[in-house]
């Protein structure tokens, strides 16, 4: 059997548009996933209880589900409730709800191993809770996660293409639409694969550069 | 200029702090010495409220420093702080080190802070490390940019936590001198320190702590010669 790519002269376009509707997922869902995900690390370490407990059982729940289900619940099942995305709004919400968990405990790790005599030092200098996190703390510990960062950015690139089963037209979705038309059941998933890998690859390579001068600084 | 009554301390059980009573007087040097597990780091954490006292009370320049509404970010810019473990920010260069507090606490400009700071350096002999990072830094330089850190917020009162402790023997001179020439320009200083020879020689008055409470206190050289306390001698004769 040999491999028969020429439906692409057909399909290219289609190809390129699910690519852009993945990097755009991938790119809000990173983005707002980091800022959450920033957002539930302040609470799970916060002095006050409730926000741990609301932290806590909020990342316990959405990495204990799959994400599928998310997906679902997020386009489906909150239609009974008035509440209507499209497609594209449910995949960057279902990315964020669930990156945020994943990156709160990346940031959370982050933030607990930078020794506690850098809190002190700030603190003792006179700054407030808050510019001590900005200034100090976060800086070291952003330094530290970049590795694990990069690894969660890489997932949700990935992760994006369940986004496809609500019909969102990404990369996955076009290769299965494609597959149809063009009675090729392998081909479009591997230009689909190739499609992934040039994405993560390049992020994987833009993030290693981001470490290297940081590390040099 | 900072005063203490019946300062307390407990880590769950464990009552650390049980009724310190102190004042230290502006210009003071106080010297606080003591075995390990007697308090005095713990006593000294407690003056910038690095550790929240159970009990008791502290003032500060006429303000009270415990209590829920006493302003403790603006107090403690008047207090500084030296550590054991130097605690320099790694991810900045020297520089910023020294200028980042006063920048945004003071709303000092970055010319003017950074020539305060460029003053400090010199002070502290280490104008040539301005640009450097302090992994580059050996244990007794880091302890004199932390002390010239603490300087550059210009503070009434520096407190110092076992300042050569971590440092390699042949590096303990150089920050001490440092200290001494501080302790001379009248700097108020309150210093827990196993140096008893530095105690001795540049300490206005020794305190010496045992099992949580201030056992004796008074002149260095007077304590050192003629202990009164038997917890005192006895611990004088492991050290000296």
């Amino acid at each position: 059997m040999s491999l028969d790519f020429t439906f692409m002269a057909k399909y290219w376009e289609m190809f390129l548009q699910g690519a852009w509707v993945t990097l755009q997922l991938s790119f809000f869902g990173v983005l707002l996933g980091t800022v959450f995900g920033i957002f539930l690390a302040l609470m799970k370490i916060s002095k006050v209880w409730v926000f741990r407990a609301l932290s806590s059982t909020y990342i316990e729940i959405i990495r204990g589900t799959p994400m599928l289900v998310q997906v679902f619940i997020i386009y489906f099942g909150l239609v009974p409730f008035g509440l209507e995305l499209t497609k594209f709004e449910a995949g960057i919400a279902a990315l964020t709800i669930n990156s945020a968990a994943y990156m709160a405990e990346v940031f959370r790790a982050g933030i607990n191993a930078i020794d506690k005599g850098q809190a002190e030092a700030a603190r003792s200098l006179g700054m407030s809770h808050g510019m001590t996190l900005r200034h100090i703390i976060l800086p070291q510990a952003f330094r530290n996660m970049l590795p694990a960062i990069g690894n969660e950015f890489i997932i949700i690139v990935k992760d994006s293409s369940l986004v496809s089963t609500i019909g969102a037209a990404e990369i996955m979705y076009t290769a299965r639409t494609v597959q149809g038309a063009a009675f090729k059941p392998l081909e479009p998933l591997l230009v689909a694969a190739a499609m992934y890998f040039v994405l993560t690859f390049t992020l994987s390579k833009l993030l290693s550069a981001l470490e290297r001068r940081l590390q040099k600084r | 200029m900072i005063r203490v009554s019946g300062l307390r301390k407990s880590f769950g059980k464990n009552e650390i702090l049980k009724g310190i009573d102190t004042e230290i007087k502006k210009g003071e040097v106080v010297v606080v010495i003591g075995p390990s597990g007697s308090g005095k780091s713990t006593f000294l954490r407690c003056l910038n409220r690095l550790e929240e006292p159970t009990g008791g009370q502290i003032w500060f320049e006429e303000q009270q420093l415990t209590g829920k509404q006493s302003d403790l970010n603006r107090i403690r810019q008047r207090m500084g702080m030296v550590f054991q473990q130097f605690n320099l920010f790694p991810h900045m260069s020297v520089m910023d080190n020294l200028t980042l507090a006063p920048r945004k606490l003071k709303n000092q400009s970055k010319g003017a802070a950074e020539k305060i700071a460029m003053e400090l350096l010199k002070s502290v002999g280490l104008e040539d490390k301005a640009s450097a990072y302090p992994d580059s830094l050996s244990g007794g330089q880091k302890q004199r940019i932390a002390i010239a850190r603490a300087l550059a917020m210009e503070p009434a009162m520096i407190l110092f936590d076992e300042p050569t402790s971590a440092l390699d023997p042949e590096m303990v001179g150089e920050v001490l001198d440092v200290m001494k020439r501080l302790a001379k320009n009248g700097m108020t200083m309150v210093i827990v320190t196993h140096e008893m020879g530095f105690a001795r020689e540049v300490g206005d008055r020794l305190i010496f702590m045992d099992g949580g409470v201030i056992v004796e206190e008074g002149d260095p050289r007077a304590i050192f010669e003629n202990p009164q306390h038997s917890r005192t001698k006895d611990f004088l004769s492991k050290v000296l």
